[in-house]
C-alpha cells in the first residue's frame, strides 16, 4: 500500500481526535501545573490544537476561510505570548520566582 | 458713546469690582479692597449719570433706553430677554443706588479699616450693588426677580458677615427666611399674570392691564397684584412680614444703610411702581396696600418710640418710613412713593452712617442710654445728623417735608385716599418726630453719660466726607418735588421737576373732578407740621430738661408700655403659631418617619445585598487555575446543552 494511500485514507475525523487530545492536554495543564511559564504554553498547545481543527475542516470542506482564521488566532497568540512573558518576568523580578500562587496577589 | 456698552459697563463694573475682591479676599488689604470696590461703583454711577443726561434729552414722550443682550430663556410662549431698560423710574432707582452706593463704600473704608474680612465685606458688598441694579434695570418681572433673590442673598451674606456670633448668624437666617416667604408669593404672583396675560415684560403686562378697573377680589390683575405685594412686603419690611429688619441690624452699620435702608428695601414699591397701570387696575389690592402701609407706619414708629439701640431706633424708623411709601403706592400717588424713596434714601443712609460713626466713637456701643452729649466730640457727626433729623421729621425746607407732606395730602385728597389714612399718617408723622427727637437727645445732647473708659472722637475725613455730602443731599434733595401751595408762592414758580419727569410714565388717579383747594392743602400741611413740631419739642423737654419724666410715664402707662417696648410680642406670636408648630412637626417626620421607616427600609435592602454577597464571594478567590476551571465547566455544560438539544 503506498503511502499516499495511508494519507487518503485520514479522515476528518482522525484529525478531530487529535486536535481534542491536544486540546485536553493543553487544558489540563493550565488547570493542573503550577508554573506559569509551562501554563503559558499549554495555552500554546490548545491554540494549536484549535488550529488544528481549523485547517481539517477547511480542507475536507474546501473552504479557505478556516485558513484564514488560523492566522488570527497565530496573530493573537504572539501578542498574548508577548503580554504573558512580560507579566511573568515582573512576577519573577519580584519573587525570584514563577508560582502561580504569586498572582493571587494582582487580586485587588 | 453707545448704550449698550454704557448699560453693560453699568451692570459689570460691580460684578468685576466682586470677582476680583472675591477672589483675592484673603490678599486683599483694606485699603486696596476698598477703594476698587469704591471705584467699581464709581464707574457705575458715571455711567448712571451719562445715560440719565441721555434720557433727558429725549422727547418727553419714549424717555426710553431699552438694551437686549441676548434672548436669556425662550420656552413656548415664554420669551424672556437680557433686557435692560432705563426710563424716568429706573433712572431714579440707579442714580440713588450708584450715587448713595458710592458714598457708603467710601464711609466703609473707614469703618471697616480693622475688620479682617474686609476684602470679602467689599466683594459681597459690590454683589449686592450688581443685584439691586439687576433688579430695576430689568425689564420683565424675571430679570426683576433675578436681582431680587440676588439681593436677598447679599443681605443674608451680610447681616450674617460676623457668623462667629450665633445671634448674627441667625438674624441672616431669619431675613432669608422671612424673605423667602415673600417671594414663594412673589413667583405665584407671576405665574398668574403670565398665565392671564402671556407675557412678564413691564412694558406689556401695563399696556394689557385691563383698563377697567376690577371689581372683584378673584380677578388676574387684582390676585396677581395681591400676590406681588405679599412678595413687597418680604422685601420691604410690611406687616406681617417685616420682623426681620429689626434684626438685620446685625449686619455692619455701612450695610444697615444701604441694604436696609437706602436702596433694598425699597425694592418693594420701586416694584409697584413699575406695575402702576396693572396695580391701578386692581384697586381691592390698592386698598390693601395703602391701609398696610399706613398700619405699619404707625406700629412701627410706635415702637421705635421704646427702644434703647441706636440702631434698632432706625431700623423701626426705615419700617415705618416704608410703610409711608406704601401708604402713597396705595392710594395711587406712585410719583410721591418714588420722591420719597429718593429722599429717605438721602436722609436715612445719613442717618445710619451717622450712627455708623457714632458706634465707631463708642467702641461698638450701641446703648442710646451710655451716650449723650456726643455734640462737642463729634461736631460733623452731630450737624450732619442734625440735618437728617430735620429731614425725617419733616421740617421745612428739609427734603424730608416734601416727600412726607405730599404724601399726607395725597392720602386725604387722592380718589383712593381716605381721611382715616390722612389721620394715620400725621399719627406716625408726629411719634416720628417724638422718636427722633428723642434719639438726638439721647445721643448728642443732654449730660455725657459715656462711660470713663471711653473716650469718643470725631471720626476720619473718609467717614465724614459721605456725611457731609448725604447731609446737603438731605436739604437739596426735597426741591425736586415742590407741591402746588408753596411753589405758588415761591419767586419763579419753581415746578415740580419730579412730578414732570415721572409722569408720562405712571397712570395715576385722575385728579378731575376731585376740588383741589389750595387753602385746605395750606391748613393740612400747617396741621401735621405744627403737630410735629410740638411733638419734638415735648421729647426735646422730656430728655434733655427733665430726663426722669418718661420714666414716670412709662411706669405709668405700665402694660401698655411693656407692651410696646417687647415689639407687640410679635416675634413671639410667629414663634408660637407658627415656628414651633412646625419644628415639632419636622421633628416627628425626622424621628418617626424618616429614621423609622425610610431609614430601616434602606437597611434592610443593604443588608439583603450584602447577605447575597458572601454566599457567593467564596468563588471570587484570586486562583487563576479555579477560574480556568470555571471556564472549562462552562465550556462543557454549553456544549452539552447544544448537543443534547
Amino acid at each position: 500500500m503506498p503511502s499516499s494511500e495511508i494519507v487518503n485514507q485520514i479522515g476528518l475525523s482522525h484529525y478531530l481526535v487529535l486536535s481534542a487530545v491536544l486540546f485536553m492536554m493543553g487544558f489540563l495543564g493550565v488547570l493542573l501545573r503550577r508554573n506559569v511559564l509551562v501554563m503559558m504554553m499549554c495555552i500554546e498547545l490548545m491554540l494549536n490544537a484549535v488550529n488544528l481543527a481549523f485547517i481539517a475542516f477547511s480542507k475536507f470542506s474546501g473552504r479557505i476561510d478556516g485558513q484564514i482564521m488560523v492566522f488570527f488566532v497565530m496573530t493573537i497568540a504572539a501578542a498574548e505570548a508577548a503580554v504573558g512573558l512580560a507579566i511573568i518576568v515582573s512576577i519573577f523580578k519580584r519573587f525570584r520566582e514563577v508560582n502561580i500562587r504569586f498572582f493571587e496577589h494582582l487580586k485587588g | 458713546m453707545n448704550h449698550s456698552l454704557l448699560m453693560a459697563t453699568l451692570l459689570l463694573s460691580p460684578f468685576v469690582g466682586f470677582l476680583i475682591n472675591g477672589f483675592r479676599y484673603r490678599k486683599n488689604g483694606p485699603n486696596l479692597s476698598g477703594w476698587l470696590a469704591t471705584t467699581a461703583i464709581a464707574i457705575s454711577f458715571i455711567c448712571s449719570v451719562l445715560l440719565v443726561a441721555d434720557l433727558v434729552g429725549m422727547p418727553v414722550e419714549n424717555r426710553r433706553i431699552a438694551v437686549s443682550f441676548f434672548d436669556w430663556l425662550t420656552v413656548d410662549k415664554l420669551k424672556i430677554a437680557a433686557g435692560f431698560v432705563v426710563d424716568p423710574i429706573s433712572a431714579i432707582m440707579i442714580l440713588v443706588i450708584t450715587g448713595v452706593g458710592t458714598l457708603i463704600h467710601l464711609f466703609s473704608i473707614g469703618y471697616m479699616h480693622h475688620d479682617k474680612g474686609v476684602a470679602k465685606y467689599f466683594a459681597y458688598l459690590n454683589l449686592f450693588v450688581f443685584n439691586m441694579l439687576i433688579l430695576v434695570l430689568g425689564d420683565s418681572l424675571l430679570t426683576m426677580f433675578v436681582g431680587w433673590e440676588g439681593v436677598g442673598l447679599c443681605s443674608y451674606l451680610l447681616i450674617g458677615f460676623w457668623f462667629t456670633d450665633k445671634d448674627k448668624a441667625a438674624a441672616g437666617m431669619k431675613a432669608f427666611i422671612t424673605n423667602r416667604i415673600g417671594d414663594a408669593a412673589f413667583l405665584l404672583g407671576m405665574f398668574l399674570l403670565f398665565m392671564t396675560f402671556g407675557t412678564l415684560n413691564f412694558h406689556d403686562l401695563n399696556q394689557l392691564a385691563p383698563t377697567l378697573p376690577e371689581a372683584s377680589w378673584l380677578g388676574a390683575a387684582t390676585l396677581g397684584t395681591l400676590l406681588l405685594f405679599i412678595g413687597a412686603t418680604g422685601k420691604s419690611a410690611q406687616i406681617p412680614l417685616y420682623v426681620w429688619l429689626p434684626d438685620a441690624m446685625a449686619g455692619p452699620t455701612p450695610v444697615s444703610a444701604l441694604i436696609h435702608a437706602a436702596t433694598m428695601v425699597t425694592a418693594g414699591i420701586y416694584m409697584i411702581v413699575r406695575l402702576n397701570a396693572m396695580f391701578m387696575a386692581a384697586p381691592n389690592t390698592m386698598m390693601v396696600i395703602a391701609v398696610i402701609g399706613a398700619a405699619t407706619a404707625l406700629m412701627a414708629a410706635s415702637i421705635g418710640m421704646t427702644q434703647w439701640d441706636i440702631k434698632k431706633v432706625l431700623a423701626y424708623s426705615t419700617v415705618s418710613q416704608l410703610g409711608y411709601m406704601f401708604l402713597a403706592a396705595g392710594v395711587g400717588a406712585f410719583g410721591v412713593a418714588m420722591f420719597h424713596l429718593m429722599t429717605h434714601a438721602f436722609f436715612k443712609a445719613l442717618m445710619f452712617l451717622g450712627s455708623g460713626s457714632v458706634i465707631h466713637a463708642m467702641h461698638e456701643e450701641q446703648d442710646i442710654r451710655k451716650m449723650g452729649g456726643l455734640k462737642k466730640y463729634m461736631p460733623i457727626t452731630h450737624i450732619t445728623f442734625f440735618f437728617g433729623w430735620l429731614a425725617i421729621i419733616g421740617m421745612p425746607p428739609f427734603a424730608g417735608f416734601f416727600s412726607k407732606d405730599e404724601i399726607l395730602w395725597k392720602a386725604m385728597s387722592s380718589p383712593l385716599g381716605h381721611p382715616l389714612l390722612w389721620v394715620a399718617g400725621v399719627l406716625g408723622a408726629v411719634m416720628t418726630a417724638f422718636y427722633m427727637t428723642r434719639l438726638m437727645a439721647l445721643t448728642f445732647w443732654g449730660k455725657s453719660r459715656v462711660p470713663k473708659e471711653v473716650h469718643p472722637h470725631e471720626s476720619p475725613a473718609l467717614m465724614t466726607i459721605p456725611l457731609i455730602v448725604l447731609g446737603i443731599l438731605s436739604i437739596v434733595g426735597g426741591w425736586l418735588g415742590i407741591n402746588h401751595a408753596i411753589s405758588s408762592i415761591l419767586p419763579g414758580h419753581p415746578a415740580n421737576v419730579l412730578e414732570h419727569w415721572l409722569g408720562p410714565v405712571l397712570l395715576e388717579p385722575s385728579l378731575e373732578g376731585v376740588h383741589q383747594s389750595m387753602t385746605m392743602e395750606w391748613a393740612l400741611m400747617g396741621v401735621s407740621v405744627g403737630l410735629a413740631a410740638i411733638s419734638a419739642f415735648v421729647a426735646y423737654h422730656f430728655y434733655v430738661r427733665s430726663p426722669e419724666t418718661p420714666q414716670k410715664i412709662s411706669e405709668a402707662l405700665g402694660p401698655v408700655y411693656r407692651l410696646v417696648s417687647k415689639k407687640y410680642l410679635v416675634d413671639e406670636l410667629y414663634a408660637g403659631t407658627i415656628i414651633n408648630p412646625l419644628v415639632a412637626f419636622s421633628r416627628n417626620l425626622w424621628q418617626h418617619i424618616d429614621v423609622q421607616v425610610i431609614d430601616k427600609t434602606t437597611y434592610l435592602l443593604a443588608d439583603l445585598m450584602k447577605g447575597g454577597g458572601s454566599v457567593v464571594r467564596g468563588l471570587q478567590t484570586g486562583n487563576m487555575q479555579q477560574y480556568a476551571m470555571y471556564i472549562g465547566l462552562g465550556l462543557v455544560a454549553i456544549l452539552s446543552f447544544v448537543i443534547m438539544r
